[in-house]
């Protein structure tokens, strides 16, 4: 901050500047720490340097109520020996503190049979998510500004919006990588999150709803979506929840609106093709490349290389560059979605997706930004064609068990369609399906894509990552709705 | 006993060191110009073992430590952490954090408690096994290896593993704020854990896991125990489907019933009733639940996982009734909460390195009533028999409850086959009123616990 050496680009060649200049992590260091790392024998090691740095302030009754904010930095080591793990973590980046991390590490080996000295060299990078300035570095008044007028618009949109909370959360994140097999890549991982809750009353009920989005970038994220923008929408879930009915209960059609609906994907699909599950074969997508696991209208694809999106990653946390990976062609399952490990197990080539929440877990398959391509109806005639059934439109989460293929997401905002007409909001409601079956009941897809606005994190193993979803408007003819009216 | 000498017998040489640290950065903080200031550090050790089809997946290990400061500058607040502990870093940390405060508006809630400051002599509670660390990594993996084995010898079903594991950490807490409270304890934790399934039909796997935890390596189950025990969950899967929609009783698992104790803890939490965001607002005192309702939160029960000496501001710790006979009693307060409703704080804040103070839990209890989990099961004609729940579905404004669900159908008073890819609906404040039996097995496996529980009717959307 302030009073540190301020670096003068946001690339990748920052971060490889951080950590040399601050911690005095250069070639020979490197190559010292995965020598120790390898000291007892293994397969392969790698080390991990992330300097994360946060600030957010939190905003309530048309008041800052607190402003927060750190560093974070450390060092991640990790050793493999075959399918094996030892993985072990500092947050003291002198000399001494990583040689014990990487000693740490070592020990799951025991053969002794020292691999030698390795020399890194740094690989080239691509650059998503470039930008002029982080957020972070930019005064607090301009960001007090956007949040106020946040503010003052969800009041502004309707009497019965009594309450907003406001949250502005930047993250700024330095990553170097540094592997035995000699590959050293840094990036600079930016992030920001805008977000706006609303609490309407009108008598004695009371509806609570969320907006808000963000992604790799800095205070330009304003320009495409002004914060008036996110309020109001914000504003108008919650107003609109009030005339919810209740939802319906049983297996009926449900429409899923383009953009937020993508998490469909995300838990249907995408956890189950992570690919350690499908190497210890845990998961119902195990041994089945080649099978139909979705109607034909759907491809799915998940790539970390959408310009600023949120769930983007220049390169992985084992330093692979993220690519876009068709998981799904046409209802046939093409690949799983890679780490090292994994990829090693399968003889394919990493797919760029091991991700970690940070230096203090060993990185596993992930997620980055799933979607589904667009297909050829459109959206009216996909509601015109449901006699009774429910359109999702907004989501809170989602959840899968990787092995029976179950999954639920929650709907936000809802509303019944009757004789193809889109009707009543419903209260929240809960969907459950499962994967591949779900997935063989899409029988339309629209040609409106849309990529969510960044706001979804992923859990898996306690771990959190950003990711990103996408999805045109679809038609699921059968799915089971969690309501309360028969 | 005494807090003051209590403390001073139970700190190690670490404890000594943080609170010095805490310490200093306070004082520094005064002298940066902040009115008042709390500072908190955790730290801690970790270490875990997996293994999968009786294999090493991975070894974990390491300590870590981290410092959060508080201040309060002229009513306005700021938070800042670091990790880096060198004496340069926290003075640049001090400044910038009284410096950051400046972004924040006047709050008169905010700022630390005036009264209540204490705590209870850590011995007191057995929070700490100070043998957990001796574990070696051998031993570690052979607890591991047992559990694992023991669940695939327990039925020849059993085909796969997503692993077991055997872990532990120990750390320290330490409060130190500038009205004169200095607090300091630590705790340890470890379990075993296993996840293991069986093949059903169209490729689809029945999965289960089941784990032990506790703070003291002596009081875990047998890692053949856990093992068997997750066998046995995940055989009686096999063959699960859906069932039609419609609205039957159901008898709740410990497994998933502390999910909805939980959600009530949630729901008195007194951040939700100041911002009016609770379906409990409004009925602190009344008799909303069935008479069999009775939730404490309760920090001070010896050796549990959810037991504390203070809380997250540095307030004795206290039992705290939520629910008695179906009266809800009170809400959950810290400081704000308290000031922001005309209360008292009851001695609720949890606080992390990276945050404010914030309302939380302790050992979070549903207190057992007088049925065995048998006699509930028995009681049931046809209904479900709910041992999973997935999801996030509830809205604790409303208190509209719908969640992704799985278990067994229950028919004449017996468990009959699986059911799975099920959606259980209702309303919380419906939900509490239907409490129609209460179980005598709590299982004190986590911080929030509750038994075997009948509900007279829920929404089952299946087919």
């Amino acid at each position: 901050m302030a009073k540190q050496p301020q670096l003068q680009d946001y690339s990748a060649a920052a971060a490889r500047a951080l950590f040399r200049t601050r911690y005095g992590i250069d070639e020979r260091a490197l190559s010292e720490l995965l020598d120790v790392a390898l000291s007892r024998g293994g397969d392969y090691a790698d080390l991990y340097f992330e300097h994360r740095q946060t600030s957010s302030i939190s905003f309530e009754e048309s008041k800052v109520k607190t402003a927060s904010g750190g560093i974070t930095q450390g060092l991640g080591v990790r050793v493999l020996a075959g399918d094996s793990t030892g993985y072990a973590y500092t947050e003291n980046l002198s000399m001494e503190s990583m040689r014990q991390a990487a000693a740490t590490a070592a020990k799951i080996c025991d053969r002794r049979d020292r691999v030698g000295p390795v020399n890194v060299a740094e690989a080239a990078t691509p650059d998503r998510y470039h930008i002029d300035k982080p957020s972070i570095e930019i005064p607090s008044a301009e960001k007090l500004s956007i949040i106020h007028r946040a503010d003052e618009a969800a009041r502004a949109y309707d009497p019965s919006i009594t309450r907003v909370n406001v949250s502005f959360v930047e993250e700024v994140k330095h990553v170097l990588v540094a592997t035995s097999d000699g590959r050293l890549s840094a990036d600079f991982q930016p992030m920001l999150r805008f977000n706006v809750q609303c609490l309407s009353e009108v008598g004695s009920s009371r509806q609570t709803a969320v907006d808000g989005g963000g992604g790799r970038l800095g205070m330009e994220y304003f320009v495409e979506h002004p914060p008036e923008a996110v309020a109001r929408e914000a504003a108008r879930q919650a107003v609109t929840l009030q005339k919810g009915v209740e939802a319906p209960a049983g297996y009926i059609p449900v429409v899923l609106g383009a953009g937020e609906s993508g998490i469909l994907l995300h838990e249907a699909v995408g956890h189950g093709l992570e690919a350690d599950f499908n190497r210890k074969k845990t998961s119902n997508y195990s041994d089945r490349i080649g099978q139909p696991v979705a109607s034909e209208l759907c491809t799915v694809i998940d790539d970390g290389t959408i310009d600023h999106s949120r769930g983007t990653i220049n390169v992985d946390d084992e330093g692979n560059v993220a690519k876009k990976n068709v998981l799904i062609a046409d209802g046939v399952l093409q690949g799983y979605l890679q780490d090292r490990i994994s990829a090693r197990h399968f003889g394919v080539a990493p797919s760029g997706n091991g991700r970690r929440e940070s230096f203090r877990n060993y990185p596993m398959p992930r997620m980055t930004n799933t979607y589904m391509l667009p297909g050829e109806s459109t959206p009216d005639d996909i509601v015109r064609s449901v006699k009774k059934g429910l359109y999702a439109k907004a989501f809170s989460g989602g959840q899968v068990n990787i092995s029976n293929g179950d999954f639920v997401f929650s709907v936000t905002e809802g509303y019944l369609i009757e004789d193809g007409q889109v009707t009543h909001p419903v209260k929240n409601v809960n969907i459950i399906g499962n994967g591949p079956d779900t997935l063989s009941k899409v029988t339309m897809v629209a040609n409106d894509f849309k990529l969510s606005d960044g706001r979804w994190t992923c859990g898996k193993d306690g771990q959190s990552v950003p990711v990103g979803v996408g999805m045109p408007t679809v038609l699921v003819s059968g799915i089971t709705v969690g309501g309360t009216k028969q | 006993m005494a807090g003051g000498s209590a403390l001073g017998s139970a700190l190690g040489a670490q404890d000594a060191e943080l609170l010095t640290v805490a310490e200093d950065v306070c004082r520094r903080a005064r002298k940066a110009g902040a009115d008042d200031a709390d500072v908190l550090i955790g730290a801690g050790t970790e270490f875990s073992v997996t293994v999968r089809k009786q294999e090493v997946e991975n070894i974990v290990e390491a300590s870590s430590r981290a410092l959060g400061l508080r201040v309060i500058k002229d009513g306005r607040v700021a938070v800042s952490y670091s990790s880096d502990f060198t004496p340069d870093a926290l003075a640049r940390f001090v400044e910038e954090a009284v410096e950051r405060a400046e972004i924040s508006d006047v709050d008169e809630a905010a700022g630390l408690p005036d009264e209540g400051y204490g705590q209870v002599d850590p011995a007191s509670l057995d929070l700490f096994d100070p043998d957990i660390e001796d574990m070696d990594g051998d031993r570690a993996i052979d607890l591991a290896r047992r559990c694992e084995q023991a669940a695939f010898d327990h039925d020849p079903r059993i085909t796969n593993s997503g692993g077991a594991s055997y872990g532990y950490n120990t750390g320290s807490r330490v409060l130190v704020n500038t009205r004169g409270f200095a607090g300091a304890s630590r705790g340890s934790g470890c379990s075993i854990s296993v996840e293991v399934m069986a093949d059903d039909a169209e490729g689809k796997k029945r999965n289960d896991y089941w784990y032990t935890a506790d703070r003291f390596f002596r009081n875990l189950e047998s890692p053949e125990e856990v093992g068997r025990k997750a066998a046995e969950r995940a055989v009686r899967k096999i063959g699960a489907g859906k069932v039609p929609t419609r609205e039957v009783p159901v008898v709740w698992d410990p497994m998933v019933s502390r999910t909805l104790v939980g959600l009530l803890a949630r729901a008195a939490s007194g951040e939700l009733l100041y911002r009016r965001s609770t379906f409990l607002l409004d009925l602190e005192g009344q008799p909303i639940a069935s008479r069999l309702l009775n939730i404490v939160d309760d920090p001070l029960m010896p050796g549990k996982l959810g037991s504390r000496s203070f809380d997250g501001e540095g307030l004795i710790s206290v039992r705290n009734e939520l629910f008695r006979e179906g009266t809800f009693v009170r809400f959950l307060l810290d400081t704000y909460t308290a000031r922001k409703t005309d209360r008292r704080s009851t001695h609720s804040a949890v606080r992390g390195v990276g945050g404010t103070p914030s309302v939380g839990t302790s050992n979070l209890i549903m207190l057992p009533g007088p049925s065995t989990p048998e006699e509930i099961i028995a009681s049931v004609d046809d209904g479900l028999y709910l041992t999973e729940l997935l999801g996030f579905g509830d809205n604790i404004t409303t208190g509209d409850f719908s969640r992704g669900a799985g278990g067994l159908w229950i028919e004449h008073g017996k468990l009959t086959y699986p059911v799975t890819e099920i959606n259980v609906s209702g309303n919380l404040k419906d939900m509490m009123r239907d409490l129609e039996m209460v179980g005598n097995d709590l299982d004190f496996r986590s911080a929030t616990v509750a038994p075997t529980l009948k509900m007279a009717k829920l929404m089952i959307s299946g087919l």
